[in-house]
């Protein structure tokens, strides 16, 4: 998966949620990622902020403790 | 209407609220309520007086003459149609007077009339027969004379006598049988509201007239209301001419929007005559438009693909196989790809043309049998942001109505929707509530069709510029809570007055001011604050919107505006109010429910919900995975990375619908297993290895879910050309994958669907067979359905207000692509195209059109109907020009009908920040003149032929 699509996926999650009232704008930001994002897309997400998080906003940053790691997936159905 | 064939009762009048009123008709007692027409309460008293030109789809006129009654102590003999009913009224419709009277009235019309009822294409279905024959009409005595009917009389060429006009593609239009009953000019004005007829002329001069030399260049729609009005053959169907009449019919629901309309599948033996929509239908009450009543014959099309094909490359030709071989073809394909790639590595794309049950299978197909919640479906690209928008603030993903609710709406707001053409059927009731005085504001870049609705009352247009819709409704917003227009009873009762309070200081900021923001909406300030003030304080506000509202980045943002505004004003939970979704596909609102989304399970449920997971889990005897799955884009991108490489598509074409077409096809090139199941070789089949033959509706049972929710019954009126229904194939591959199942009927799916869906429970074919349809939630709690929403209180319990900032697109204009695109439909065709292509529809609509304002048509020395290059920084397309100030300067338009095009080849990657739904609605542009169409139209036209050969079958 494109790198850039991520980022700008993230970065426009966090500009929405950064206007939100309440104090847990990152909370709310790993949230939807968690509830919207295949393990895959999460993974790497994960990979660009341990890389240095180039271009993403600081919310998505915050968020990051928060977003779920993708576990293996189940065995074969 | 013709009914003789098919007897549907008409009433003669329409049906009317009031007080009981007791008479007597015919020495029965009889109790109808106040305002109705003594020959409606004849009628529910079981007696049919005689009549031309009522009908009870239509106010009375009482022109013809022929249903005159006798009244005990009223003088003359008063038309039975015109005349109201009084309490201890004595009415008789048989007496000496009344009989010589119609005898006269119908031997006038008679010696007027050619009598070639044998071979008339409306013979045995015609109401003037039957009057002939109600009466008792034995001779006429007039000797022939002036008439309309004979080409030559004795003095040559009769100049009374018209041509039939066979303008339009679906009916013929033949004067000389015409008895002028104005029935065909009432429908167009009543029921269409397109007022394209009127009577021109006086007495024997009295003519049908579309102001035009033809139907088809005239303002007529071909609704076909009209049509159907006709009590003669004057206006019929060209199919009935060819074919003869029907001998029965079978209830079925419109395949081709969400309006869902009812019809009868007319039929003779196995041969569709003709579709008529259907009186008792809940969401049309008997209209329909030009595509549900005649674009049906591309289920008849020769290019109907009727067999299975494979090929091992997509460079290669196809291979007629069996079913069997290719569905095992798949079947280990895809096996292998999981065993090399890992379980993940395949995927669905459901269809929002198929049923709910075939829905409901393939995605039981990724999350049961191949292991993930890899599914997705065209919603995605339309009305994933209302799904998310919506169930954040009323706590359900649905429109809040239904349709018959704008019969009381004093206020509608329609937001990028463009229902005359998108949604006709929901037009027509509109336009009708909009002649009887209600006040509509539109929000739209472009002036839509609805504005110019003939004797509209109040109406404001809010011409915003594409991408600022945020900006707009957060400003009305702004109006309503600084001028103290909110409800606040409502709000302290139904929603949370805290995060109400956080909004109203949010919404009130001056920088939230319609002046404030006018320089970036270019709505001036003034108009957006009388439209605020007009929708909060002007009775029952009803919000309508389409894809115009969802396909942005900021689509599910604009949703929540919508539901703000609605909340606030404490429109909601009555009829006349409510958040209205206008979805575009028949099934849109079905497939959301079937959970074709990879992140919940039917009924929206989140597949990391435990208790959800688990009902499944039980009735399906796997575990589920708990992951969110892939969305389209997202599988098409990991595609391109080289993880995701097999997709079962089902009835959708994605290279043609999905925005940044060279982005697509990278995708399913990259693929090693693309399965489309599909009526025709579409261009997304051209990047297939396996294509299994669609059914149509007409060929197949199942439910279609409206955008009223309503859940309506399809029904098989023919057998399936290609051998199978599309559910059937799904469950061959689905046991060719290992799975067990054993379907039989549709309707043990929609039991199982029944069993694990709570909205539901209590839906049954037997339940839909009795009432028709019903709107869900059905259950215990609501076992009528639910027309309403939240009407005590929301599914979420308190309503949740939701700030709304604007933040600006990522697509801006800039000196290489200075204009904006936007996209839109037409009436007469439908989405890509496959289907109303393939019908006589294209008479209307033979190409997509690029409009453009005549300034910047003239700075670019571009013409009407020249050739242009559109291009964006995705890529760039050719096509004609239409110079019209419909759009604004600064904005172009077009449509996405036909291949050809490829607009989607311009519109680029960006998307809805929650749910990435693409961003059609906005595009940066350049328009320049052009020769022909562009090297990739011409490359693409030579790959698609290329990709579509066909090896004659082995022997
Ligand atoms: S087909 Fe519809 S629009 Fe056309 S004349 Fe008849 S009623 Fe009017
Ligand atoms: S065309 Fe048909 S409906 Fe219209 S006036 Fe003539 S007979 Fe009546
Ligand atoms: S396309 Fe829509 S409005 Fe037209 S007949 Fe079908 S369901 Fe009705
Ligand atoms: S039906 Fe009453 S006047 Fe024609």
């Amino acid at each position: 998966m494109s790198a850039d699509k991520l980022i700008r996926m993230a970065n426009q999650i966090a500009a929405f949620f950064a206007t939100q009232p309440g104090e847990d704008a990152a909370q709310s930001v790993a949230s939807h990622i968690n509830d919207n994002w295949a393990p895959p897309m999460r993974g790497a997400l994960l990979d660009q902020i341990a890389q240095g998080a180039a271009g993403l906003q600081p919310l998505v940053i915050a968020a990051a403790p928060a977003i779920r790691k993708p576990k293996p997936p189940l065995p074969q159905a | 209407m013709k009914d003789f064939i098919i007897p549907i009762k008409d009433m003669g009048t329409p049906a009317r609220v009031g007080a009981p009123v007791t008479l007597t008709v015919d020495g029965f007692s009889v109790t109808v309520p106040a305002g109705t027409s003594v020959m409606r309460a004849a009628a529910e008293a079981g007696i049919s007086v005689p009549k031309l030109c009522a009908s009870d789809m239509l106010e009375p006129i009482g022109s013809c003459r022929l249903c005159l009654v006798e009244i005990e102590g009223m003088r003359g003999t008063p038309a039975s149609c015109t005349t109201p009913v009084t309490p201890g009224m004595v009415v008789h419709t048989q007496t000496a007077q009344l009989k010589d009277l119609r005898r006269g009235v119908m031997e006038l019309y008679i010696s007027d009339h050619p009598l070639d009822c044998l071979t008339c294409a409306a013979n045995g279905d015609c109401e003037l027969q039957d009057m002939a024959g109600a009466v008792g009409l034995r001779d006429v005595r007039y000797a022939p004379g002036a008439n309309h009917f004979e080409q030559r009389g004795p003095e040559g060429k009769n100049p009374a006598w018209l041509p039939k006009d066979e303008s339009n593609p679906y009916f013929t239009y033949d004067p000389a049988k015409c008895i002028v009953c104005m029935r065909c000019v009432r429908a167009c004005e009543e029921v269409q509201g397109t007022f394209a007829l009127t009577i021109d002329g006086r007495s024997f001069d009295s003519r049908v007239s579309t102001g035009t030399d033809s139907f088809l260049n005239s303002d007529c729609v071909s609704c076909g209301a009209c049509v159907q009005a006709c009590p003669t053959a004057t206006l019929i169907e060209n199919s009935v001419i060819e074919i003869g009449t029907p001998e029965r019919s079978i209830i079925t629901t419109c395949a081709y929007c969400g309006v869902g309309c009812n019809f009868e599948a007319q039929m003779r033996g196995d041969e569709l005559v003709r579709m008529v929509p259907w009186k008792e239908g809940k969401a049309n009450h008997g209209h329909s438009c030009v595509k549900g009543r005649f674009a049906w014959g591309y289920a008849q099309h020769q290019d109907r693909i009727l067999e299975a094909m494979v090929r091992d490359a997509i460079t290669d030709p196809w291979r007629v196989v069996t079913y069997d071989e290719a569905i095992s073809f798949a079947a280990d394909r895809l096996r292998a790809l999981q065993a090399q790639h890992g379980v993940d590595s395949i995927g669905v794309i459901t269809s929002s043309r198929c049923t709910n049950e075939e829905t409901f299978l393939v995605q039981k197909l990724a999350r049961a049998v191949f292991g993930n919640n890899n599914t997705d479906t065209c919603a995605r690209v339309c009305h994933s942001p209302t799904g998310y928008g919506l169930k954040q603030t009323f706590g359900t993903s649905a429109g809040t109505q239904d349709f018959d609710s704008v019969d009381h709406t004093d206020v509608a707001v329609v937001i990028g929707a463009n229902p005359t053409d998108a949604h006709p059927v929901f037009a027509s009731r509109l336009r009708k509530r909009l002649r009887e005085g209600a006040k509509l504001i539109v929000i739209d870049p472009r002036r839509i069709d609805l504005l110019e609705t003939p004797h509209i009352g109040q109406a404001w247009h809010l011409g915003l510029r594409p991408g600022t819709n945020v900006a707009v409704l957060t400003a009305l917003a702004h109006v309503i809570v600084t001028e103290g227009l909110y409800d606040e009873a409502f709000i302290r009762a139904r929603c949370d007055w805290d995060e109400f309070t956080d909004y109203m200081a949010f919404a009130a900021d001056p920088a939230h001011s319609p002046e404030a923001t006018e320089a970036l909406t270019t709505v001036p300030a003034e108009t957006l604050r009388t439209a605020a003030r007009v929708f909060a304080g002007g009775g029952n506000g009803a919000i309508y919107y389409g894809l115009g509202v969802t396909e942005h980045s900021q689509g599910s943002t604009t949703v929540m505006a919508i539901a703000n505004l609605a909340m606030m004003t404490g429109n909601i939970g009555r009829p006349g109010v409510g958040v209205n979704p206008l979805r575009g596909q028949n099934n849109v609102q079905g497939s959301c429910d079937m959970g074709s989304f990879p992140h919940e399970l039917p009924g929206y449920r989140h597949v990391s919900d435990d208790t959800a997971r688990g009902i499944f889990e039980a009735a399906w005897g796997v575990a589920l995975s708990q992951e969110p799955g892939l969305r389209i884009n997202n599988m098409l991108d990991a595609a391109v990375g080289g993880q995701f490489r097999g997709l079962y598509i089902q009835g959708e074409d994605i290279l043609q619908s999905d925005p940044d077409t060279r982005h697509v096809a990278a995708g399913l090139a990259a693929m090693d297993c693309v399965i489309v199941q599909d009526l025709f070789l579409n261009e997304t089949a051209a990047y297939a290895h396996v294509f299994l033959p669609g059914s149509t509706f007409l060929e197949k049972d199942g439910t279609f879910t409206n955008a009223e929710r309503r859940i309506n019954p399809v029904r098989r009126v023919m057998a399936p050309k290609n051998g199978y229904a599309d559910w059937e194939l799904t469950q061959l591959l689905a046991n060719a994958m290992g799975a067990n199942w054993t379907y039989t009927h549709p309707s043990e799916v929609m039991a199982e669907i029944a069993a694990t869906t709570p909205g539901f429970a209590n839906v049954t074919y037997q339940m839909l067979d009795e009432r028709g349809s019903v709107q869900w939630p059905c259950n215990d709690a609501a076992p009528d359905g639910s027309p309403i929403m939240h009407v005590d209180g929301f599914v979420r319990g308190k309503g949740r207000f939701m700030r709304t900032d604007y933040i600006a697109t990522d697509e801006r204009t800039g000196p290489r692509f200075p204009l904006l695109l936007t996209t839109g439909r037409i009436l007469t065709q439908y989405n890509v195209g496959a289907q109303t292509r393939r019908t006589e529809n294209s008479a209307w609509h033979p190409e997509d059109l690029l409009e453009i304002h005549p300034h910047d048509a003239e700075v670019r020395g571009i013409n009407d109907g020249d050739w242009v290059r559109l291009a964006s920084r995705a890529g760039d397309t050719s096509l004609r020009a239409n110079v019209t100030e419909r759009v604004a300067p600064g904005v172009v338009y077009t449509t996405f009908h036909h291949p050809t095009t490829q607009a989607n080849v311009v519109t680029t990657d960006n998307s809805d920040w929650a749910t990435n739904c693409p961003e059609y609605k906005v595009t940066a542009v350049q328009v320049a003149p052009s020769n022909g169409p562009s090297d990739w139209q011409n490359d693409y036209a030579a790959r698609v032929l290329a990709a579509r050969r066909i090896l004659p079958a082995a022997e």
